[in-house]
């Protein structure tokens, strides 16, 4: 039992300002998600509804045991991508509880461009599966698509990461008892007829639900052949005829209701091993974290104040507290759930890498959860530290990170820059959930050493060819380009591009991780064989 | 003291007898119909006999049969409840032609107040005030408006073959007199054919105030002050209270001694209930006297500390009055409640069933529930279905009555329907709070007592929807703890990342679209969950809610079978169409009957009944297929 002692005055002038600086970018963030969570806006809404159609988050929460969380995923997909607006990407997905089982669930909206598959779609509808397949979840498909958008057909249909794979996906999950059922509540074209037709279990909803391979149009053109859609495919020939679908669903919330049977009959218990306690709220509230982060992210603060602030009653046991302090690492427990917290406290030199990498081997050998809070601008760099091995010690916890196979999470709390960004198990390193705040970046390296990079460069080639450059002109210079990476390293443009699993109000944080650390308990923790580390 | 004595009856007065005559170390002997065989009574009995058939008029109301088990087991006197025997003139005679003991009034006084009109005239030779009236064969119209006149106004007109509020008219002053009974004359005569006219003086919001008298064989009588029964639907009482809210010591005098002067009149002995209506101005009325002991009479037990049982039994067996009348005292205030099984909703349609739960409020000093029935039990169409009553005491009306509705709120009763809850209506409406009641109580309160104003739907909502999330709540901690992961943030009820959750939700008859978003209090609420969803115990009130389930439509498997069960236990009346005859949708196919009405099983398309599973007089229990019903193809 340590208890973080915070240190925050939060009647000071400073805290005062970055909490109305953090709150004004969490507002923004509440903002453009509640008109996201609009869909296709009123009137695709209202046609929706006139033709008894339940709205797709409405019948997410219908699919849910009544009360319980919901923890949506990249929401912010497609946002300010395609140049027209695709809230979403036109499908929500998330972790939600049906029939008291942690399920993966995937719901076209169709008010969107008729639910149809962006490049987007498709990516958030992978990611969703791949987050059932890495977490052992149940997927409920709720499908109301006319499939793949046409005219980027070459986006979304031939790669290895494209349309064919929500297929595949399916067929390796059910053959790993993953279980996939589907739900037919509108259009589900061409392609989209697989997911149902590929599900372990099948609903349809009556006068509403058709699953062909090529709609009325386009049977007319191929065969001359004049049929309607419900003969084509609606529920009735596939409940009676193909036995394509196996449950007949007389409206939206029969069919809702018959999913939640069909999880419920999956005979599968989630046996939970290891210590687990009760869950203990901080000492602290979570909403000092807006006060707590400075305004300018150039600020230096001390990140044991999140810590204090996130986890069960503010206990956090430090590893090696007084070596390599720029790399916080310790045990906490969260909602209950051990983890191992591996945390940004200023750059990292070779020692806190070692450090890292050692606590990572415990959290491994112990089969402990680990998360990482990131805000990094990267490893050291310098003749002093190149030549002490920066880059070995860097890359014995680029491995341990890479190979621990412990569910992983990790929250970008500031910035996240170059090498730093593997170290602290970025995109690229499979944890299980990703999230970022709405004060994060996001690239390479920071916008003013790129454009110190690059107008180094330039400088140095005048130079070479004996011509001026003023600083005018490099300020000029520069200012795109620290423009540019301003934008592409905004969260938001992160997230739409699905770089995370979405942007969360930084208060939120705790609640998240449990979730997420709790789904991630539907798998059981394996053994970890670690690569070879460069000593 | 008798040594063995026989119950003529059954239910929760039969349980009340037998507990007072153990206390006083008299055996008992129970009697029991087919129904009966596992009745409490016959458990808490010493002995039992069966007497018949479960339809009381081959069993309980058998004369013969009762007097012969009481012959049989050697019991000396025989006590008759309420209901069944305990007026019958003829089974005393019985009694006393073999022997036995009557526990109640002589034979002839129980014949005197058999007859009402009978029992008027005696009463009005004793000087009991009757209500003032006119009754003459001289009916012009001077002699019968001089007779209202002297009455004084309002005075109501009669038609003497009346019936149904035909040839009826409230008349309010002499001014209105000859037009109104020309009215009242012109609709008997249209009606009945005859324009004989009565009259007599029309009582402002009644109240029903009854005292009971006890007399001994020793010539000495007391009165043990009076209930108030006002409370009624259909002449039914509902709570009864003592003493009677308002009354004063003299008027309370007044009446007792007129209550003892008409026991007096007819040499009374043993336990006995004068009743009467008092008016606005406190004047009083004889009505009748019941010969008995009452339904009510633990509510004067709870003011008095007597047991009027044990009175009973001391008086039949010869002994004097245990008390006189100035060591007689009221203490406190006293209610009943009769808990029924029926449904106020369905204008009291009575209901059957097994009571799957019965769990009783804790009994003490201050609440009393007399019951003749336990968990498991059936509530069958041949008895009243009257479960328990529900008294209780305290020091002041306004406390008892807190602890009334405290009480009802406590009362389980699961498995069918009662009138818990519009007996906690009452109790917390605002007028019976004020004590402000007559005999149209009821019907003058109902939109408040049925609670079915928009204030009062608008007032359960967020209640309702409070204990909605209560009980996922609880739920949600229920399922925590089975868990593997009792930690688990999944487990939490608050629809965290989701809108907050909508509720349809049915109150009363009104179905209401709600959205939580605040904390509402729920202090003082008990919510107690039933078959159909939940009641709501409010300060204001009982509201019954269920949590509206989304429509699941209707698919086109098959056809619609409709209803061809039985509705309820009961008897079936008549088959009306035959085998194989085809009949359209919507005809008449059988006839039940069940507590007194009348139900049609309705073909459900049309078709024909291949087979029907019962004959007329068959007895069938709910829930029964009837027939088989053959639809032909639409």
């Amino acid at each position: 039992m340590t208890i973080i002692k915070s240190n925050i005055n939060i009647k000071s002038a400073d805290f005062a300002g970055n909490a109305a600086a953090m709150q004004a970018q969490v507002d923004d963030l509440k903002t453009t998600l509640a008109e996201i969570a609009q869909g296709g806006g009123a009137k695709a809404c209202e046609r929706h509804i006139s033709r008894g159609k339940l709205l797709p988050r409405e019948r997410v929460q219908g699919l849910l045991d009544p009360g319980s969380p919901f923890l949506e995923l990249s929401a912010l997909a497609a946002h300010d991508v395609y140049g027209e607006d695709v809230p979403a990407a036109g499908i929500i997905t998330g972790v939600g509880r049906i029939s008291g089982q942690e399920c993966v669930i995937v719901a076209n909206d169709a008010t969107v461009k008729g639910g149809s598959y962006y490049p987007l779609t498709v990516k958030k509808h992978l990611r969703a599966q791949a987050i059932a397949a890495e977490n052992n979840l149940p997927c409920v498909y709720l499908v109301d698509s006319g499939g793949a958008n046409l005219p980027r057909q070459d986006e979304v249909f031939p790669d290895r990461e494209h349309f064919g794979r929500i297929f595949f996906n399916q067929a390796n999950m059910s053959a790993r008892n993953i279980p996939q059922i589907a739900a037919v509540m509108g259009s589900c074209t061409a392609g989209g007829a697989y997911v149902p037709a590929m599900a372990d279990e099948s609903i349809i909803v009556k006068e509403q639900g058709t699953i062909f391979l090529a709609g009325p149009p386009l049977v007319k053109a191929a065969t001359g052949e004049v049929v309607t859609a419900e003969e084509l495919g609606g529920a009735d020939v596939h409940c009676r005829t193909s036995g394509v679908a196996d449950h007949y669903a007389n409206n939206d919330h029969h069919a809702l209701d018959m999913a939640r049977k069909a999880i419920a009959r999956l005979n599968r218990v989630k046996l939970v091993n290891g210590d687990l306690k009760d869950a203990v709220e901080p000492l602290y509230d979570a909403r000092e974290i807006y006060g707590v982060v400075p305004a300018d992210s150039r600020k230096s603060y001390d990140v044991r104040e999140i810590i204090a602030r996130t986890v069960d009653g503010s206990d956090f046991d430090e590893f090696k507290a007084l070596y390599g302090t720029t790399l916080v690492c310790g045990f906490a427990r969260i909602f209950g759930y051990p983890v191992g917290i591996v945390a940004n406290n200023g750059i990292l030199f070779g020692e806190s890498a070692q450090k890292g990498a050692h606590f990572i081997e415990l959290c491994a050998q112990r089969k402990i959860p680990l998360v990482f809070l990131q805000n990094i601008t990267g490893f050291m760099v310098g003749k002093q530290y190149e030549n002490d091995g920066i880059a070995k010690h860097g890359a014995k916890m680029v491995t341990a990170v890479a190979t621990a196979n412990v569910p992983k999470f990790t929250i970008l709390i500031g910035g996240s820059f170059g090498a730093g960004n593997y170290g602290m198990c970025g995109r690229a390193y499979d944890p299980r959930f990703m999230f970022m705040w709405p004060n994060a970046r996001i690239s390479v390296m920071g916008g003013e050493q790129a454009a110190g990079v690059l107008a180094q460069v330039t400088r140095d080639k005048y130079e070479r060819d004996g011509k001026e450059w003023s600083a005018t002109d490099e300020a000029e210079f520069k200012q795109p380009i620290v423009d540019n990476y301003e934008h592409q390293g905004h969260p938001y443009y992160a997230s739409a591009r699905l770089w995370d699993d979405g942007v969360i109000d930084p208060a939120d944080t705790r609640m998240v991780l449990g979730l997420a650390i709790s789904a991630s308990h539907n798998r059981v923790i394996e053994e970890t064989k670690f690569g070879v580390f460069r000593m | 003291m008798f040594t063995k004595i026989l119950i003529a009856n059954r239910g929760e007065i039969a349980c009340r007898i037998i507990k007072t005559a153990r206390s006083l170390g008299v055996a008992t002997v129970a009697v029991y119909s087919d129904a009966d065989q596992h009745a409490l009574h016959v458990k808490m009995a010493d002995e039992s006999v069966h007497i018949g058939s479960s339809p009381s008029n081959e069993s309980y109301l058998v004369i013969e049969k009762v007097i012969q088990a009481a012959l049989e087991t050697g019991a000396e006197a025989i006590h008759p409840g309420y209901g069944f025997l305990s007026e019958n003139a003829d089974f005393c005679r019985q009694c006393a032609a073999n022997n036995l003991v009557f526990i109640g009034p002589p034979i002839e006084a129980i014949a005197a107040m058999g007859s009402k009109s009978a029992a008027k005239t005696i009463m009005a030779d004793a000087g009991v005030p009757l209500v003032p009236g006119y009754h003459g064969d001289d009916q012009n119209p001077d002699i019968i408006k001089q007779s209202a006149n002297k009455m004084g106004y309002p005075v109501l007109l009669k038609a003497a073959a009346g019936g149904g509020g035909k040839g009826m008219r409230a008349v309010y002053s002499e001014t209105e007199f000859d037009e109104a009974l020309g009215a009242a004359k012109r609709e008997a005569i249209n009606s009945f054919n005859d324009d004989i006219m009565l009259v007599e003086k029309y009582l402002l919001k009644p109240r029903h105030v009854e005292i009971q008298v006890f007399c001994d064989s020793h010539k000495n009588a007391v009165y043990l002050f009076e209930r108030d029964c006002s409370v009624q639907r259909r002449h039914q009482k509902v709570i009864e209270e003592a003493p009677a809210p308002g009354i004063t010591e003299a008027l309370r005098q007044r009446m007792g001694e007129a209550a003892i002067k008409a026991a007096a009149a007819i040499n009374y002995e043993g336990a006995g209930t004068v009743e009467f209506l008092v008016d606005t101005q406190g004047e009083f009325f004889f009505m009748e006297m019941n010969t008995r002991l009452q339904v009510e009479h633990p509510v004067t037990e709870m003011i008095t500390g007597q047991d009027l049982v044990e009175w009973q039994l001391r008086v039949a067996a010869g002994e004097t009055l245990p008390c006189s009348q100035d060591q007689l005292n009221i203490s406190g205030h006293a209610f009943e409640a009769r808990i029924y099984a029926e449904d106020p909703d369905q204008d009291f349609l009575p209901a059957t069933g097994v009571l799957k739960q019965l769990q009783t409020p804790l009994e003490n000093t201050c609440v009393r529930v007399d019951t003749g029935v336990v968990e498991g039990d059936e509530v069958s169409i041949y008895y009243d279905p009257m479960i328990a009553k529900l008294v209780v005491w305290d020091t002041d009306r306004e406390r008892a009555l807190q602890r009334l509705a405290k009480a009802l709120s406590e009362y389980r009763i699961g498995g069918l329907t009662t009138n818990i809850g519009f007996l906690y209506n009452l109790a917390t409406s605002r007028a019976f709070q004020d004590g402000d009641i007559d005999t149209g109580y009821i019907e003058a309160h109902e939109q408040e007592i049925f609670r079915q104003r928009d204030a009062d739907i608008d007032y359960a909502a967020p209640l309702a929807a409070a204990a909605i999330l209560e009980q996922r709540e609880h739920k949600a901690i229920e399922a925590a703890k089975r868990s593997s992961e009792p930690n688990s943030p999944w487990h939490l009820n608050n629809s965290w990342g989701l809108p907050q959750p909508r509720l349809k939700v049915q109150i009363q008859q009104a179905v209401v679209d709600l959205t939580v978003d605040s904390m509402v209090s729920v202090d003082g609420l008990t919510v107690a969950s039933t078959d159909t969803g939940f009641d709501l115990f409010t300060r204001n009130g009982f509201f019954h809610c269920t949590e509206m389930q989304p429509d699941f439509g209707t698919g086109n498997e098959g056809v619609d079978g409709g209803n061809l069960n039985a509705p309820m236990n009961g008897t079936l009346v008549a088959v009306l169409v035959d085998t194989g005859a085809e009949v359209n949708k919507g005809d008449t196919l059988l006839v039940m009957e069940a507590m007194k009405m009348e139900h049609t099983i309705i073909a459900p398309s049309g078709g024909s009944v291949t087979e029907f599973y019962f004959q007329a007089g068959d007895l069938v229990d709910g829930g029964s297929e009837l027939l088989a019903f053959e639809a032909t193809s639409p």
